[in-house]
């Protein structure tokens, strides 16, 4: 009968500590996000894209004007998605995590990328439609760089690697339930073979 | 009998936890003298002697602006007038008698008109009206690709300024010029172009490797914030206008997006992740250490914008669906305010053009943040997304 006792009045106690300081919250701060940084393997520094599109400048005439070619870099190539269609990733809902299981399908790519000099590689990121577009095509992008990195990682060469994101305007399932949306969270690789 | 009296002790500490947690909570609400948003009451008014168009236009305009419509014995203001040819106005106030409007119009179109006449109202009552000068622009997707479209804020005189065929996202007005940024994906990835729509010249700003998306002119227009992923990361930069002298603002692993400006042209606030849980943040614009914007009560916020008169940011809750929301600008407990996402606001920090979903599509309305009142805008074929409204 005492021992109940002692437990109702240290549970009392306990609960009347937490009620207290447990649900406050932390002060308004400054604080920094972590700065880590998408980097190469075995070094700290974030490893660059390679060089894209001139800097801007120039007037553009809008419409059907026939454009200077030397402002859009993948028009230099022919893109080709059939080579490594068959190594197509797919995420987690919100997530750019490359899971484990897809590990196979990176190392095919990174194989192909290694043994295959003379191409480059374009990493596409895509979305299932359950977010925001700005937010999609953002984590888009992360998702291709994210498996950008995980070639590196395997040992594929970062300066023939290049990232676009589509958000979640090329679904290849038009469905709206999770059959659909896992086939849509996915990052494609095409090949680039220079024209 | 043995098992109950020990479980006591447990069940009324969690009564004390969740009691604690309650007055906790309670201290987090800010108390802000203005505007309510989503309590406020409708202001009712009469309506006669339009017909048409011109009812059609008044009743929307003062719908969207926080009014409702009853019979002239119980209206708060008389508001009456006649549309054979040019608009006549007038309106007074019921209580007062004072006549706060007595106008012909002419001129333009009989939209137009009206659309003054409504304006003219709202002055005559301390009110900023939407300024009916100031258009939207938007996407409208059909298919595979898209294009970019500006409209009066009612969605009508819409017109495409692009003529892509690709697919574009995301246009901003040039604070106080008649130019727009955005995305186009017309040379293969998403650049940043900026469209001067009075020589119909548009040059590129952000044209790197990667991906170059969510433009986001500043106050005075001189500026431009963009998340690009050129560095490696998805990250804030912010250059001129012109694409010269890029900077870059945030260096994380997780995903910035949507960028905006305070009006005083200081901060820049974004949507990003911290300690795994997605929150509204804000950044020095001239460099310096992010903050957080709390958005207690409301999950997962994204596409966030900021009022012109600085107090509110509204901006897309996701938890489930879609809900559009706003909370203090300085941060506190969020508002649900309707469903629907990527919220702009008017010039007037009261009206909202946001986008929501309708069958496997997307069109446009127009929220009334104090008293909620909803109302769609007339949509182009297609889906209509994305919207921005000139300051």
């Amino acid at each position: 009968m005492k021992s109940t006792k002692l437990t109702y009045l240290l549970v009392c106690a306990l609960a009347m500590t937490l009620a207290a300081t447990g649900c406050k919250k932390k002060p308004v701060r400054v604080t920094d996000l972590p700065g880590q940084r998408v980097g190469s393997p075995g070094g700290g520094q974030p490893t660059p894209l390679p060089p894209g599109g001139t800097v801007p400048g120039g007037e553009t005439p809008i419409g059907g004007g026939q454009l200077p070619e030397d402002l859009n870099d993948l028009s230099r190539f022919n893109q080709d998605r059939e080579t490594l269609a068959a190594h197509i990733v797919h995420f987690d809902f919100d997530s750019a995590v490359v899971k484990s299981s897809e590990k196979a399908n990176v190392e095919a790519v990174a194989a192909y990328m290694k043994s295959t000099p003379k191409v480059a590689l374009l990493v596409e990121g895509h979305c299932d439609e359950r977010g925001t577009e700005e937010y999609n095509r953002a984590l888009g992008e992360r998702r291709a760089l994210a498996l950008r990195e995980a070639l590196v990682s395997s040992g594929a060469d970062a300066s023939r690697i290049t990232t676009r994101s589509f958000g979640e305007d090329k679904p290849v399932a038009v469905g709206h339930d999770e059959s659909a949306w896992k086939q849509n969270r996915r990052g494609e690789f095409v090949v680039l073979h220079p024209k | 009998m043995k098992k109950i009296m020990r479980l006591k002790p447990f069940l009324i500490a969690a009564g004390l936890l969740c009691f604690g947690c309650a007055t906790q909570a309670q201290s987090d609400i800010e108390i802000t003298k203005d505007i309510i948003p989503g309590n406020t009451k409708p202001i009712p008014v009469s309506l006669s002697g339009f017909t048409g168009e011109a009812a059609e236009v008044i009743q929307f305009d003062l719908y969207v602006q926080g009014f409702s419509f009853t019979t002239p014995d119980v209206a708060q203001y008389l508001i009456s007038g006649g549309n054979n040819g040019n608009l006549t106005g007038r309106a007074t106030d019921r209580f007062n008698k004072s006549v706060l409007v007595n106008k012909s119009y002419t001129g333009a179109s009989l939209r137009r008109q009206a659309h003054a006449f409504v304006e003219d109202f709202l002055h005559a009552i301390g009110r900023k009206g939407v300024d009916p000068t100031k258009k939207i622009a938007f996407k409208v997707d059909t298919g595979a690709n898209g294009e970019i479209y500006i409209a009066d804020f009612d969605g009508h005189n819409a017109q495409a300024i692009t003529h892509d065929n690709a697919i574009v996202a995301a246009p901003a007005w040039v604070p106080g010029r008649l130019a727009l940024c955005y995305t186009s994906y017309r040379f293969g990835n998403p650049d940043i172009f900026l469209h001067d729509l009075t020589t119909g010249q548009r040059t590129g700003v952000a044209r790197f490797a990667g991906s170059n998306i969510s433009p986001a002119p500043s106050p005075d227009g001189s500026k431009v914030a963009m998340i690009l992923s050129k560095s490696g990361a998805v990250d804030l930069w912010v250059a001129n206008i012109d694409g010269s002298g890029l900077r870059q603002l945030t260096k994380t692993r997780e995903d910035d997006s949507s960028p905006c400006w305070s009006p005083d042209g200081q901060w820049i606030c974004f949507a990003t992740k911290i300690n795994e849980r997605r929150s509204l943040c804000k950044v020095p614009a001239a460099g310096g250490p992010v903050q957080r914007i709390s958005t207690s009560g409301v999950s997962n916020p994204s596409e966030p914008d900021w009022s012109p008169d600085g107090k509110w940011i509204v901006f897309t809750a996701q938890m489930g669906g879609f809900e559009i929301c706003v909370v203090p600008a300085s941060g506190g407990t969020a508002t649900l305010l309707v469903s629907g996402e990527d919220p702009s606001w008017s010039p007037n920090s009261r009206t909202v053009v946001f986008a929501r979903r309708s069958g496997g599509s997307r069109r446009l309305s127009l929220l009334d943040v104090p008293t909620k009142q909803v109302k769609d805008v007339s949509r182009i074929s297609g889906s209509n997304s994305q919207p921005s409204w000139a300051k």
